[in-house]
């Protein structure tokens, strides 16, 4: 592509625009995904304990706890409650692994209409591979450092 | 026919026939609710995918806007149209249910301004005495294919707008009464850097400003001589600078702007900037704007809809966003 580079851009014009775009409201997005994400924490929290009343602990306790959270992401994002959720506690509800829920549901329902292998099953991961990509290569960074120290 | 600048003026200026405007139930709450043909409660539209629903509302708006005129269908010399969704398909798939020529054009959310131009210099050449010009959008089909899945729980930045569910349609012609299309000026591509794709209105509001201004020169009048000067999904942010662009050339448009993408929804809440996409110009030109003008309360508008000629590809690899304006200038 041609003409337009970095470096004819119309530098002034971007300046204004800064001038008179809306502020994003840093502190109270910052405080609105605090509280959910929180919420979120403690519902699992309370899952946690339930079940470890009822017997479980260790890996498989940590696991259950994972699977319902997972579930009800899950269920929530079918609902069409969880994007609501999204839109007004931003990282709160995208960090935790509801979110992940939600990031892998939503393309699988969109796509659904494309068919069940090209487009439930292959677009499923559309949003999530990113997270699954950088999360595995983190992790195998970290292994590497605590291998060392 | 004659031109000056980049500005076709029509002797025997085609007219509008009859207009028809399909929005969905969002839209319904607004300005446009009372004045569209079909208000939708569901926007599937009882079909069982977006695409589907939108295809049915743009031909619904055609099939309506043809039946207001009288005209039969086999007097309808073209239909021009188009739509956002790659391959246009909205607008071919909508042509399938007609046994009328079909033109597609591609000019993103100005595609009701360039039909309309196209469509009235067919008219005005001699080539066609009936065409139709349609288009439409809806807001699942379009934030599929540029955003992200609808119940991904993101949020939306302060900038964003709200795609328009909707689709609107006219039919032009030669008349002895109705609203006539009195000259247009064609569009220029104008790209000042914004990458911003969540920024519509800053990428677009220069194409817009450049393309009223030479319309202004074109055809040596001023903003005082519009009563309405109309664009077509600037929303708030993108209002405000067309505004201040234009005050900088020494042209005040501030008292006679409206852009439909301000006006179109009740309550700025969740869409913040306000509407847009193509079926934002097209249903509130299409009802709204068009029967006040039948009533007499504007006499001369400039409808100078606004598109922004990216797509996901070019804004991944970091592109900026050029955009277009095409201006109509309909008199009563």
């Amino acid at each position: 592509m041609t003409g337009k580079t970095r470096e004819n851009y119309n530098r002034n014009y971007l300046e204004y625009v800064k001038t008179q775009d809306p502020p994003t409201k840093h502190l109270k997005n910052c405080a609105s995904a605090f509280g959910v994400g929180g919420l979120i924490c403690c519902i699992g929290q309370f899952i946690r304990y339930s079940l470890s009343f009822a017997g479980l602990s260790g890996d498989e306790l940590a696991g259950a706890t994972s699977v319902i959270l997972i579930f009800l992401g899950c269920l929530l994002t079918g609902l069409g409650v969880y994007d609501r959720i999204g839109r007004y506690a931003g990282a709160g509800s995208i960090v935790p692994i509801t979110g992940f829920a939600n990031s892998v549901t939503s393309p699988a329902i969109e796509f659904k209409t494309e068919g069940w292998i090209y487009g439930m099953a292959a677009k499923m991961f559309t949003v999530a591979g990113a997270i699954i990509v950088f999360g595995v290569f983190s992790g195998v960074l970290v292994g590497i450092l605590y291998l060392f120290l | 026919m004659s031109k000056k600048g980049n500005t076709i003026f029509f002797k025997r200026p085609p007219r509008i026939l009859s207009y028809a405007a399909v929005c969905g139930s969002k839209e319904k709450e607004g300005i446009i609710g009372s004045y569209a043909d079909i208000t939708l409660d569901d926007d599937m539209y009882g079909e069982d995918t977006y695409e589907k629903a939108e295809c049915k509302m743009l031909s619904a708006a055609i099939s309506l806007a043809v039946k207001k005129s009288g005209k039969r269908e086999q007097d309808i010399d073209v239909l021009l149209s188009g739509d956002l969704l790659n391959q246009i398909i909205s607008a071919s798939f909508a042509a399938r249910d007609y046994d009328f020529p079909f033109l597609g054009v591609y000019s993103a959310c100005s595609t009701m301004s360039e039909s309309i131009l196209l469509g009235s210099a067919l008219i005005g050449g001699g080539f066609a005495d009936t065409a139709v010009c349609a288009t439409g959008s809806h807001f699942a089909s379009a934030e599929r294919q540029y955003r992200y899945p609808l119940e991904l729980g993101c949020t939306r930045p302060p900038q964003s707008q709200w795609t328009v569910t909707g689709a609107g349609g006219l039919v032009l012609g030669r008349a002895d009464r109705g609203i006539k299309v009195v000259c247009a000026t064609m569009g220029r591509v104008c790209d000042y850097g914004v990458t911003d794709v969540n920024n519509m209105g800053a990428a677009m509001a220069p194409a817009a400003a450049d393309t009223i201004m030479r319309h202004f020169k074109d055809t040596d009048t001023e903003p005082a001589d519009y009563d309405l000067i109309l664009t077509g999904d600037l929303g708030a942010l993108g209002s405000r600078i067309v505004k201040d662009l234009t005050w900088e050339k020494g042209y005040d448009i501030s008292s006679n702007h409206v852009d439909c993408g301000e006006i179109i929804y009740k309550v700025i809440e969740s869409e913040f900037q306000g509407g847009s996409g193509a079926g934002c110009s097209a249903t509130v030109l299409n009802s709204y704007i068009l029967t006040r003008m039948e009533a007499g309360l504007y006499k001369r508008v400039l409808f100078a809809a606004t598109g922004a000629l990216l797509s996901t590809v070019s804004s991944g690899q970091g592109e900026s966003i050029p955009c277009i304006s095409h201006a109509v200038r309909l008199e009563i």
